[in-house]
């Protein structure tokens, strides 16, 4: 498996940047679309920065590739804007958009040549042949393909499939780059590769690109933001981290890493306010803390120490322990509920054992209020 | 010690097959070879011998190509082919795209009226197309009246052509729209994305990937044209190849080496055009590439486009259920003749039909329903002794059974004449004369339909639900009784279908096999009825009878599948 051309920015399409130039950002506004009755896309606010690497992060069915569609113009809104540069797009058909998409089986045309299929939009576009010439070329180097053009779609593995796929794609410049869950055909070993070689090859090109995913670790690990969808709405737009940090809904904490949460009441007031968790015990809550009535407490399992009985924290007894090598997976019962606690591994004497009545220490700091 | 010398023995031995499996190919080719190896060989051995002496010759080839009528024939055969293939296109290409493109009310309904020309004989509907759009039919009379012209629809061949498409082009309707339907739609979506739409994308993205179900569909229609016997009789067009073949056997006599010559050329015609399609298929099984399916993208249409759309649809059902129409009219018309519409109406032909000439239906549902059935046993056995079994050779009874389909009718007719002539029944009567002899011949002619149906079944059982049987205690007989054929039932049923009505309608052969009038199918009568223009209104209520029997069993056994495939996903 050739791996693509690092640093080599030969060809016109990259020289220069002549993609990342002519790339623009997007804003959503507003957009409303049902399939019949159904609510696929409820008011959806969104704006993508040029040059951007952006995710739409969620589980199936949440509209995120319903969304993707509406930017190329697969799929019409009911209400609301997509503005593409500062343009409305909302009317356009999809031939007139210079959005490009690589769809998740890739479509590559089977009855075209792997130089012919990333000929085509340059095409329809009408180049001169020379030009078309070259810039397939271009393409095809810059996904390290150059070697292969004359073969039919047939005659590829799917890593190699998707790569023409994104050098078809960005052979036309397009002013976005959308891909529709672009590593989902590919086994997994392949997808840690080829993610990698999006990433440069974005970074490269410096063009906005939307990545379609159910999977958080791919849009973690090579998207600058991420917008998690749920149920037709977005509900959080942010970098990774501040994600993963600062959820602010109960769906985002858990859709992004493992979280625990426990249900409880706020009681005191100003500094010596505690949270009394239902299932017995009490969590300090920082001074500057919101916390809305019927808020539960939020934590991610790394964030809890384990320590002697008696020490300050929430009691509970060990159900379950998972060795996962670098760390070490408990579950503490609390009331009638289980909290997950993650440890680092330092040897098999630091283990506590099933049965163990321990104390959960939670960082007041690293916890979370969330109503919903 | 024994046990250990013994198990690897029968491990090897039941790997390759049970006694029982071998019995049944041994029988499979034994039928395959006597009814369909050894009458074709014979017919090609006549065409390279000379006549008396059984030395090897071309002479007969030579005289064929020296004979002015021959070569005449060839070329005639050829461009009512190819003419029909491009007409047929032009009925089906339409029809295909438009209800698969476009939110189309009425598209399944289009697409089974498409399904209907198939089921009548198209020489039957000959007569009634000459009624309608011959020099003093209807249309022409009309015309005639109005602007002072005719069209010459039905003169010479192009009366061959225009029946011919008519009947045929369902073949490319289904195939081409099926390609369709099971197009990626991101196929087409990353031609837009990438700026293309309207013609072009249909020029350069949906119509290739379209192609392969397009060249499948008008390979059939060519060959069959090309093979059509009975059609150019009732035309009255005698210079074709399958006609000539036809005539020289009956009027001249068996020995006449001419038949077998011009049927050497017809089966060389058909494997040709059968190779030539492949050769330009090779490659193109764009099913494996395409992971999405789903069909091209609806459109809908507004309300010019959707006008002219649906007048299109019209105008193309209309010419081709215009046989139907006439036929029925015939069928219950007094006098027709020189007339746009017939000058009177009765019941009298259906009448004479049932008293006279029940005989025939009786003889078409037995035979038909015989040859469906020999046709889905064979089917089955083949089906499962290739996808199953790892008996040495297995392949070639697929294959052997496939190449009927390379065989015309009035071939495989002359071969069963010139092989079985001789052979006498107890009775002494020649065994070519025996009734069983046209059920065989249907069989023969319809088992590559079934065959392909059975064994599509098949693949689509697991083999480990077999295994499961078989783990359980059930021997391979008892597996393949109790869950291969359940599971199979709806390809069964559909194999038996295909077989059962095209053997009701089929004549080529038949025309050729027929010894006794009381031996004849419901075909055959009817062609005998058309000849005479006393015997057409009888001829048409025959016709319209065989339609309707083939309509009644074909919905019938659609229920009967719809309501299994429904009881097994729990509906």
């Amino acid at each position: 498996m050739t791996v693509m051309t690092h640093g080599q920015t030969t060809g016109v399409l990259a020289a220069a940047g002549s993609i990342g130039a002519g790339t623009a950002g997007i804003e959503i506004s507003n957009v409303n679309l049902f399939y019949g009755t159904n609510h696929v896309l409820k008011n959806v606010n969104l704006a993508i920065e040029p040059g951007e690497f952006f995710a739409f992060l969620g589980p199936s069915g949440c509209g995120k590739t319903t969304l993707l569609r509406l930017i190329a113009g697969f799929n019409q809104a009911d209400s609301g804007e997509v503005l593409l540069g500062g343009k409305d797009i909302a009317r356009l058909p999809p031939w007139k958009r210079d959005v490009g998409m690589v769809f998740q089986s890739y479509a590559l045309w089977p009855h075209m040549t792997v130089a012919r299929n990333v000929a085509f939009g340059l095409e329809e576009r009408k180049a001169p042949r020379s030009v078309i010439d070259e810039k397939v070329k271009a393409a095809l180097s810059l996904v390290g393909l150059e070697s292969l053009a004359d073969r039919y779609p047939s005659q590829l593995s799917g890593g190699q499939q998707q790569r023409v796929a994104v050098a078809r794609t960005i052979a036309v410049e397009p002013k976005v780059l959308l891909l529709d869950e672009p590593l989902s055909n590919l086994d997994a070993k392949m997808r840690m590769q080829v993610r990698r070689e999006l990433h440069d090859l974005q970074r490269r090109l410096a063009l906005t690109t939307i990545f379609v995913t159910h999977d958080q670790e791919e849009a973690n690990s090579i998207c600058d933001r991420i917008a998690v969808m749920n149920d037709g709405t977005i509900q959080q737009v942010g970098t990774p981290m501040e994600l993963y940090e600062r959820p602010t809904s109960l769906f985002v904490a858990n859709f992004l890493g493992t979280a625990n949460i426990l249900d409880g009441t706020v009681s005191g007031s100003g500094a010596t306010r505690v949270f009394e968790v239902a299932g017995g015990g009490r969590v300090e809550v920082p001074a500057s803390a919101v916390i809305s009535p019927g808020a539960k407490l939020v934590f991610r399992p790394q964030h809890v120490r384990l320590a002697a009985p008696g020490e300050a924290g929430l009691t509970g007894q060990i159900l379950n322990r998972e060795f996962l090598g670098a760390i070490v997976r408990y579950g503490v019962s609390l009331g009638t509920s289980e909290v997950l606690v993650e440890s680092a591994f330092g040897s098999a004497g630091d283990l506590r054992a099933v049965g163990e009545t321990v104390s959960m220490a939670i960082s007041p700091e690293r916890a979370t209020y969330l109503t919903a | 010690m024994t046990i250990a010398l013994d198990k690897p023995r029968a491990a090897t031995r039941q790997r390759i097959a049970t006694p029982g499996q071998i019995a049944l190919a041994g029988a499979i080719a034994v039928f395959l070879a006597l009814f369909l190896v050894v009458p074709v060989v014979t017919v090609v051995y006549v065409a390279f011998t000379e006549k008396g002496s059984g030395a090897f010759t071309l002479i007969n080839f030579a005289d064929f190509a020296r004979t002015d009528l021959f070569i005449t024939s060839f070329w005639n055969s050829m461009y009512v082919s190819l003419m029909t293939v491009a007409l047929a296109s032009m009925f089906a290409l339409p029809l295909a795209y438009l209800t698969t493109r476009f939110e189309f009310r009425g598209a399944g309904m289009i697409q089974a009226l498409g399904f209907i020309p198939l089921i009548m004989p198209p020489f039957a509907g000959a007569i009634a197309m000459q009624l309608l759009f011959g020099r003093n039919g209807s249309i022409n009379l009309l015309l005639d009246d109005a602007f002072g012209f005719k069209i010459p629809f039905m003169e010479g061949l192009n009366g061959v052509i225009f029946t011919q498409a008519i009947h045929f082009f369902p073949f490319i309707l289904i195939n081409l729209s099926t390609s369709l339907r099971n197009l990626d739609r991101a196929m087409e979506e990353a031609a837009q994305n990438l700026g293309s739409h309207g013609f072009r994308l249909f020029r350069r993205i949906v119509f290739p990937l379209a192609m392969p179900g397009y060249i499948a569909g008008a390979s059939l229609v060519f060959v069959k044209v090309f093979d059509d016997l009975a059609t150019p009789l009732l035309l009255n067009v005698k210079d074709m190849l399958a006609p000539q073949a036809y005539l020289r056997i009956t009027s001249i006599g068996l020995a006449d080496p001419m038949g077998y010559v011009i049927s050497v050329v017809l089966i060389l015609v058909s494997v040709a055009a059968m190779g030539l399609s492949a050769w330009t298929m090779r490659g193109r099984d764009y099913a494996t590439v395409q992971r999405g399916g789903g069909g091209l993208a609806q459109r809908r249409l507004n309300r010019w486009e959707s006008a002219a759309a649906y007048g299109v649809v019209l105008l193309i059902l209309v010419l081709v259920l215009a046989p139907h129409v006439g036929l029925f009219l015939l069928s219950i018309a007094t006098v027709w003749s020189f007339s746009a519409l017939p000058d009177g109406y009765t019941v009298a032909h259906y009448g004479r039909v049932f008293l006279e000439s029940s005989v025939f239906i009786k003889n078409t549902l037995l035979y038909a329903t015989l040859a469906g059935l020999i046709d889905v046993v064979l089917g089955v056995a083949i089906a499962y002794l290739v996808l199953r079994t790892r008996l040495p050779g297995r392949q070639w009874l697929d294959w052997t059974a496939s190449a009927a389909l390379a065989i015309p009718g009035v071939v495989l007719g002359i071969g069963y004449l010139r092989t079985f002539y001789g052979v006498k029944l107890p009775d002494g009567s020649s065994l070519a004369s025996f009734w069983m002899i046209i059920v065989l011949a249907l069989a023969i002619r319809r088992l590559p339909y079934a065959l392909r149906s059975c064994y599509a079944a098949l693949q689509q059982v697991a083999p480990a639900l077999e295994e499961a049987a078989e783990s359980l205690g059930a021997t391979k007989y008892r597996t393949v009784r109790r869950v291969v054929v359940p599971l199979m039932i709806g390809g069964i049923l559909a194999g038996f279908v295909t077989s059962f009505a095209t053997a009701a309608v089929e004549l080529s052969a038949t025309l050729m096999l027929v010894q006794n009038t009381s031996d004849a199918p419901l075909a055959y009568g009817l062609y005998v009825f058309m000849q005479s223009p006393a015997g057409r209104g009888p001829g048409a209520a025959l016709g319209i009878i065989a339609v309707l029997l083939v309509a009644v069993c074909t919905l019938l056994s659609n229920w009967v599948i719809e309501r299994s495939q429904n009881k097994r996903s729990g509906k």
